[in-house]
């Protein structure tokens, strides 16, 4: 078992964001977290490597509890991806990844260092663009450039926010693609953030639904991305329609 | 296939250590540039002393000391002004870059933290209120210097309650700016006008109370704060190119670093300013010109930023003292009349983005 997390609260100031949750996540797994905006998916992720503090509540990573392990220790261990969103400070593509270095590194890079970064470049087929600046880059080939800084980093366990919502439909596929591949090679286990419920339909083992800061289902796709479960969370009327392999979610206007 | 790949990662190597070997001729570029200002500006003055003359003297006396008039020229009277010109300008230079790295901001520097208004204050205190006997420099720059931390004291504080955000510590420093130059109004207006003359260069920035102790001190405390802040360099860049966020997810913590950074260079900006006056623009033109020319990577940024400021006031005394000769203006009054134009120049100039 590798994520346990038991009654886990948060709040912003006097806003409750996370309401008792309590979640196992395995080994090698793709959990999406699905939810209406608001609803306390970014949260969670946030709490699960520290970039946010709860107050009540335990997330154990290996049978530890974060608490006790330091910032340092944590990004050895959980690499997390944020959206792409805003313009960032000019940088070059390896530069960006090399920040994926900083828990091993104090000062100077080593040459194993460099060598990590060219590797996660390869391994994500971006190598042609590291000397571009991160800026100029399309939002699909930025996504990529964030998620190999997460695997420099060397986790064990990927945090993804939202990763495919500036995206178009091809790199959505393929940023998911790549996610699902990172899993099942490096046995890494993964948890997405996702809108989309298409595609955490196509690509999760499993789907945690949430609904104002609590957990109102989790399980295989099947068996949470249900009509009424999505009615009740999201207020629409959907169609699912199942092909014996994957199932499609339609909405009823 | 295994091969191709392996070549273009050779390759890759190859090309990120030019990148980085560009970083550090320049660095090599302005020390040379700084060695060559420093001969030139020697030279220059009423007694005529040649180039490789002032070369050869400083050497000389860097294990002696001076044993005739040409020497005693050289290292007692012209080499203080010029090596005090080239610290202070690096440790203004240095604690710039570092402002704008950990505030996310092109336009803050240590002065925007309200530090030169409130070492102003000081020194305003210590010249109009002082008299006869406590009139003595060393009141004025202790009371500068003790003045100058305030503010600091007084975001940290704050910081502590609201949390070490850029926008938070900007804010705070820009109203500490106007409350200290608010009290100087008000005592400036009531004081004698001798003192008030007085108390406004003070302000300006001057570097004729070089003395070898004075650069002694101001010296050991660049050394210091130098070390602190490279030492800092690395968790500034992640902060800087990820975000505070995913800067916590690489293990930094973004709120020390700042407030740890705010701290050293505060310091380095009081122990210079205190004996030399609030010399402006050094500490926002100096990193920006750098910037533009070596990019925004700290590692080799703050080296690049100390040097070339150092370089870039020695260049602006040097002016000083020699464009209105034998009238030396202040150095500050120098500072603000290139800095602009040179600033607006460079912006027009400048090829692609750099902030």
């Amino acid at each position: 078992m590798r994520i346990r997390i038991r009654g886990l609260e948060f709040r912003y100031n006097s806003i409750l964001a996370l309401k008792d949750v309590t979640l196992d996540i395995h080994e090698s797994e793709v959990v999406a977290i699905v939810g209406p905006n608001g609803s306390g998916k970014s949260t969670l992720l946030k709490c699960i490597n520290r970039i946010l503090k709860p107050r009540k509540g335990v997330i154990m990573i290996d049978g530890k509890d974060i608490k006790d392990i330091s910032q340092i220790e944590i990004a050895k261990a959980v690499g997390y991806v944020p959206q792409v969103a805003k313009q960032s400070f000019p940088a070059t593509v390896f530069e960006v990844v090399l920040m994926g270095r900083r828990p091993y590194i104090s000062w100077r890079c080593s040459k194993r260092d460099i060598e990590k970064v060219l590797e996660v470049l390869r391994l994500l087929n971006i190598e042609d663009i590291a000397m571009r600046d991160f800026n100029e880059l399309s939002g699909g080939q930025q996504q990529k450039v964030l998620i190999a800084r997460a695997l420099a980093q060397e986790p064990e366990i990927l945090l993804f926010d939202e990763p495919t919502s500036n995206l178009d439909i091809k790199h959505q596929l393929e940023v998911m693609k790549i996610i699902k591949n990172i899993v099942k090679e490096k046995g890494i286990t993964a948890v997405i953030a996702i809108h989309d419920l298409n595609l955490a339909a196509r690509y999760a083992d499993k789907v945690v639904m949430m609904l104002e800061g609590r957990i109102f289902a989790a399980g295989d796709p099947i068996s949470v991305l249900t009509p009424d479960n999505i009615r009740w969370v999201y207020g629409v009327e959907v169609k699912i329609i199942n092909d014996g392999e994957l199932i499609y979610i339609l909405p009823i206007i | 296939m295994f091969r191709i790949s392996h070549m273009v990662m050779i390759d890759l190597i190859g090309e990120y250590e030019r990148y980085i070997g560009r970083k550090i001729i320049f660095i090599i570029f302005t020390l040379i540039l700084t060695i060559v200002v420093t001969g030139i500006s020697a030279t220059l003055g009423s007694y005529p002393i040649s180039i490789p003359e002032v070369y050869s003297i400083v050497l000389k006396c860097l294990i002696s000391h001076p044993e005739n008039t040409k020497e005693s020229i050289v290292w007692n009277l012209r080499m203080p002004r010029i090596i005090l010109a080239i610290i202070a300008g690096a440790g203004l230079a240095s604690a710039g870059a570092m402002t704008q790295g950990i505030l996310r901001n092109p336009l803050a520097t240590p002065y925007t933290l309200g530090i030169s208004s409130a070492a102003g204050l000081g020194a305003a205190i210590a010249i109009i209120l002082s008299k006869g006997i406590f009139a003595g420099k060393y009141v004025i720059v202790g009371n500068a210097f003790l003045f100058s931390l305030i503010p600091t004291f007084v975001i940290l504080t704050l910081a502590r309650f609201r949390g070490s955000t850029p926008e938070t510590m900007i804010l705070a420093g820009i109203a500490m700016m106007y409350i200290f130059s608010a009290i100087t109004t008000i005592l400036m207006y009531f004081a004698e006008p001798e003192a008030v003359k007085s108390a406004y260069f003070w302000m300006v920035g001057d570097l004729g109370r070089a003395s070898w102790d004075v650069i002694l001190l101001i010296f050991s405390s660049l050394l210091i704060c130098f070390a602190l802040l490279m030492w800092k360099t690395w968790d500034v860049n992640v902060m800087l190119i990820a975000g505070d966020e995913v800067a916590k997810s690489l293990g930094v913590n973004p709120e020390r670093v700042r407030r740890f950074v705010m701290l050293v260079s505060a310091f380095l900006t009081a122990s210079i300013i205190s004996f030399t006056g609030t010399i402006g623009f050094i500490c926002l033109v100096a990193p920006h010109i750098c910037r533009m020319i070596i990019g925004g990577d700290h590692r080799y940024l703050l080296p690049a930023s100390a040097i070339f400021g150092g370089a870039l006031l020695l260049t602006c005394d040097t002016i000083a003292r020699t464009i209105l000769a034998p009238v030396i203006l202040p150095v500050g009054v120098v500072t603000n009349c290139l800095g602009g134009p040179m600033f607006l120049y460079l912006l027009i100039r400048r090829k692609k983005e750099y902030w």
